[in-house]
Parts: C-alpha cells; structure tokens; sequence
C-alpha cells in the first residue's frame, strides 16, 4: 500500500504519533538469549520530547534500533507491536520502512567521530539523505543542505559543505548529524545519547538548539540518555528503562520531584547537585545484572532496598493518575 | 607535494646504490662468469684475454666504480653472452610482461573484489563459504601446477587455447603488443589466467576482511538510518572505505608479479623479462642481472607512488598529511 495515503488516514484520526507495545528484542548469542529488550510500552504524541533514561545495558539504544528496523542478526523483535503513525513497522517491508527512515523518523548517534563517512564530504552525506526520499536536482539538494546547516548554527556553510569530517571538531560534527536527521522534516527523531563524547559547554548549546528546533517544526523527540540531569530540562515526559524494561514513566517533574520506583530514586540521589555538596553521592548498591541471567521476578530485586517476598514474581506496569505508570510491588506512594 | 615525490626518488637512489653493491658481491662471490662462456678445452691464456676484455681482471671495486661512473651516465654495460647492451635487453622483453601482469591484475580486481564483497556481505551464507574454499584452493595451489592444469584441459583436451609463446604482435610505436590482435589474446588466456588465479584469491580476502571491518562501523549503520538505498550504501558508503586495502595489496602484488613473474613465464615460454633474468642469473650475466634489479626498483618505487597518489585520491585525511 501506499505509504503517504496511508498517513494521510491517520493523521485524521487522534492517535498518538508512536505507540510501542510489550516489545521484545532478543539477541540469540552463544552464550544464550540476550534479552536486550523484554517489554516496552512507550505512547508519543505529535511534537512531544520523551527522556528515555537508563544505564547502559538496559536497553534503550535497542529501543530505539528496534523502531528504525536496525536491528541486525542474531537480534530479532520477537514479540510486540510499533505502530507510527498507523504503520506497523514490526510487519511492514524493507523497501516501505527504508522510505520511512530518515524521511518521517531519523535518528541521531551517539559518536560524532563515527557517524560521518570518512571518505565523503559533508555535502554528499547531507544531499544524498535528500535524494533518497524525493526526486529532486542536486542544485536544489544542495540548496536544502546548505539551509540544514545554516538551521543547526553552523557558521560559514559554504565551507562546511566542502568539507571533510576530519577537518571539523566534534560538536561541529555532531551538528551536522543533526542537521542531517533534520533535513527531510521527520516527525519523529530518535537521539541516542548524542551529547554524551561532547565537552559540557557543547552539550548544553546543543540540547538548548535541539529543544528549540523541535517545538518549531512540532518534531517529537526521543531522547536517550543515561543522564537524568539532561533530560530534567528537556523533556516533557520521562521513561526509566531497567533491564530491557520501562521501570517508570510519567511528566518530567513528577518523576524528578516524586519517583515512585525504588530504581528511579536512586538514580536521582546520585545525581550531583548542589544540595549535596561535601556529602558522599548516593550510589546504588549493586551491579547491573546480566541480561543473559536475569534474576527471577523484578530485576531490580536484588539491589533494592524495598524489596519483599512478592517481589520474586516480576511486576507488572500500574497505571496511576496524572498519566503515571510504574512497574514495582512496593512504589514510594 | 613535489617535494613528497622528490623525496621518494631519493629514496630510491640509496635503494639503488645499497642494492647494486649487493647484486655485484654476490654473483662475484658466486663463481666465475667466464667459465660459463668459454668452451671447457680453452686455454688459461684465452680465459685471461676473455676477462680482460670484460674487464674482470680488474678487482671488484674497481669494477664496481667503473659500473657506476657509466651508468650515471645511462650506460649499464653489455650482456657478457650476447654483447648487447643490457638494458635494451631488457626494453625488448618488458613490453611482454607487462601486458600479461595487466591483464592477469585486472581480471584478478575484476573477479576478486566483487566476490570478496559478497562473502563479506553475508559471511554464513553456503555461496560465501564456497567462495573462500575456492580462494583457499586458489592460492595454495602453486602456480605451475595450476598453469599445467589449464594446458592439460584448454590446450591438450579440448584444443581450444595455444599452450605456449606469444601470439601476433602490433608495434604501437617502439612497443610491440600482443593484446591488440585475437591471436594475441588467444595466446595470452591461459598465462594470464595462471598468473591471475592466485592473485584474484587473494584479493578475495583482502576485501572480505575489509567489508567484514566497515560493515559493523556506525557510519554504515548511519546511512541505512539516513534511508539510503542499499544500492548506494554499497557502492559508495562501503566501496570507498574497502578500496584503500585494496589498492595497497594490488599495488604490492602487480609490483610483484611484473619483477618476478618469472614462474608462468617459464611454464607458457613467455617471452618477458622473468625468462630473461633466471637465465641471466644462470649465466652469471651479471650487467643484465644488475640493469635488471635496478629497472625493477625504480619501477616498484614509482608504483608505490601512483598508489600513494591513489590514497590521497580516495581519503581526505591523506592529503593533508601530504600538504604539511
């Protein structure tokens, strides 16, 4: 079917833009299953800014994969269901789904040194992401590449085109992979920790001018982090990720300023800040488990300090008011 | 970047120097050229007016100073066998290896990168594993007993290919060349071939393993979440990082196979240069022997520099470490 009349049914229709239920990424190793992945329900709506937060491990870049269709053997999508915008991405083609990236959804990496090809100039990466959505000349990609550059604040475009990636920095870098993922207008942008190889003073400009160009052009945004810091001012709501699982979501505030999942708390008591100044910052206690050998029940049990003999039979997500949902037997109510 | 070339035939000379004062020690160490051309009843007083006159009587610094004060001079003296002069010797003889090294390189890019590529691509599939096996058979085998295997079947089975010699020539200028007539070509398949096998085997690991490096890079995965087509990720996304091993281990292997193609040469009596110099070796020839091995330096330091050339064209970064 075709794509774009597809869309058009539904966006008349008040659905939200993205809707991930119960799903399941697993990575078929040697060593076993590797459940990267084991139940996340996430709901976006149009131009809505998502944190998705986590520690490493825990799954939140395979999310994001999982909704592009990155995701390369041994990994699979096992179970669950993507919907964007009315399309099933788990189902849906290769070809269909190639239309879609980079096009309706685009994603942001993490490494700046590593998303541009070396050997190509800035101009061929950003006029080739152009021409493979719409037939247009390459005067007038050029044109939209150039107005991309200008659009992320980087000064002198018409250099920068020419350009190779080793001759510019890092956060230059990392801005024209956003100009690039901005460039065909999506409506929906995955960034997986894309501020993270950055200096501190680069990373605040950038999540400020990300944040501002998303409420612009109404783009939702899925931002992923480990740090509960950068998304407190950026996101409208938060999703704690744990184990290949969404521990908590709820608005920004209420996860900062109320966490109702003991892991959530945690992380927020390790955050530095100046409250704590000259104290010892909290840590959890702990290791993250393994995904090949997850404890039985909430894979939280075992490094938290509420944990009780339900806990051995893994919780499922409460849904509370205020569009609150949390996944824990004892939640700090 | 003058300078950077500059700078290489420098190089080369020393090479030159260090390598020509080896070559004259050792076939001097060696034995006796003389006793190679004169008939074993000659005289003791004949044998003494032979080395006189090839200057052998001299001592071998002496010789060795004379050789280079004439091939400063572009004089690299005259075949002991035959009395002409070395290097046109060697002119003579060049045109036919390089034809078959060109045509033997080419088809072994030709097949070798393609397949690499695929058996990177999908390294579990059956048609990859049969690919390496058959790279493996291809450069385990050695060369002659794969160059008589192709006589056996093309030439001796099913008559349809000449076993052996050049074919027609046409004189493009001073150069003969067998490639542009279909006798040429027809005596040129199997040598080629032979020559080729081994080298497009290895060209299918060189490239296997640089697919098998570049298609786990974030800038791949990048460009498929940009939506390019495959087409294009392939072509150009992979290709342009893949082609800098490629042309490294080209450039080492056609340098090679012009210096020392010598094998093939000698299974097909191919008339090129290879035959020439084991036969010089024999001989103890040793100003064909040495115009030789100086030909094949300056001829290896100016592939190595086309291949440099050939890096900065293909990654930016080279060129920079050029222009400083």
């Amino acid at each position: 079917m075709d794509v774009s009349s597809m869309q058009a049914t539904a966006t008349t229709r008040q659905e939200p833009l993205l809707s991930i239920k119960g799903l399941k990424t697993h990575f078929a190793t040697r060593a076993g299953v590797v459940k990267a992945v084991d139940g996340v329900d996430i709901e976006l709506g149009r131009g809505e800014i998502l944190g998705l937060v986590g520690e490493s491990g825990s799954g939140k870049s395979i999310t994001g994969f999982s909704i592009l269709g990155l995701i390369d053997p041994p990994g699979r999508i096992v179970d669950g269901s993507i919907e964007y915008d009315g399309l099933d991405l788990v189902s849906m083609g290769e070809e269909p789904r190639r239309q879609l990236r980079g096009n309706d959804i685009a994603m942001i990496f993490q490494d700046p040194s590593m998303t541009l090809n070396p050997v190509l100039r800035i101009d061929t990466q950003l006029i080739e992401t152009v021409q493979a959505h719409a037939e247009v000349s390459t005067a007038e990609a050029r044109q939209r590449a150039r107005d991309a550059l200008v659009q992320v604040g980087i000064p002198s475009p018409d250099e920068r085109l020419k350009a190779y990636p080793y001759e510019l920095s890092g956060g230059m870098r990392q801005r024209i992979a956003i100009a690039i993922a901005l460039i065909n207008k999506p409506k929906l942008i995955i960034a997986d920790e894309p501020t993270t190889a950055l200096d501190v003073s680069i990373q605040g400009q950038i999540i400020y001018e990300v944040k501002q160009l998303c409420r612009k052009t109404g783009t939702a945004l899925i931002w992923i982090t480990h740090d509960l810091a950068v998304v407190a001012g950026l996101a409208d709501r938060i999703s704690v990720m744990y184990a290949g699982r969404i521990v908590e979501t709820g608005i920004t505030a209420d996860v900062i300023e109320r966490p109702l999942h003991p892991y959530t708390q945690g992380l927020i008591d390790s955050v530095p800040s100046h409250s704590t100044r000259g104290r010892r910052l909290h840590q959890i206690k702990g290791m993250t488990p393994s995904l090949l050998n997850l404890p039985q029940g909430c894979a939280f049990r075992d490094r938290c300090e509420r944990a009780t003999p339900e806990c051995l039979v893994a919780p499922e997500p409460t849904l509370l008011p205020g569009g609150k949902s949390v996944r824990c037997w004892n939640p700090a109510l | 970047m003058p300078v950077f070339i500059i700078n290489r035939l420098f190089q080369a000379l020393g090479v030159i120097l260090v390598m020509s004062v080896l070559v004259f020690v050792g076939l001097y160490l060696i034995g006796d050229p003389t006793s190679m051309l004169v008939s074993p009843e000659a005289t003791e007083i004949e044998r003494q007016a032979l080395r006189k006159a090839l200057g052998l009587d001299q001592s071998i610094w002496v010789q060795y100073l004379t050789f280079l004060e004439n091939a400063v001079q572009g004089d690299f003296g005259r075949s002991f066998l035959t009395g002409q002069p070395a290097l046109q010797l060697i002119i003579e003889r060049m045109p036919a290896t390089v034809e078959l090294v060109i045509v033997a390189m080419t088809f072994s890019v030709l097949v070798g990168v393609p397949l690499g590529i695929l058996a990177g691509l999908r390294p579990k599939a059956p048609s990859s594993k049969a690919i390496m096996t058959g790279s493996i058979l291809g450069f385990s085998l050695p060369n002659f007993w794969i160059g008589l295997m192709l006589i056996m079947l093309f030439a001796v089975y099913l008559g349809v290919l000449p076993a052996s010699a050049r074919g027609e020539t046409v004189s493009v200028g001073p150069v003969a060349l067998s490639i542009l007539t279909v006798d040429g070509w027809q005596h040129l398949a199997l040598p080629a071939l032979t020559l080729g096998l081994a080298k497009a085997a290895l060209m299918i690991r060189v490239t296997r393993a640089a697919t098998r490096e570049v298609l786990p890079m974030d800038y791949i995965k990048f460009a498929r979440a940009k939506g390019l087509r495959p087409s294009r990720i392939l072509n150009v996304h992979l290709l342009k990082n893949i082609l800098i091993p490629i042309i490294t281990v080209a450039g080492l292997e056609f340098g090679q196979a012009i210096a020392f193609a010598v094998v093939t040469e000698s299974v097909f009596s191919w008339p090129g240069m290879g035959k020439l110099l084991i036969d010089s070796i024999i001989t103890l020839d040793r100003p064909v022997v040495v115009a030789y091995l100086i030909m094949m330096v300056f001829f290896l330091v100016i592939l190595n520099l086309v291949v440099d050339i050939l890096y900065m064209a293909i990654d930016p970064s080279a060129r920079e470490k050029v222009r400083d």
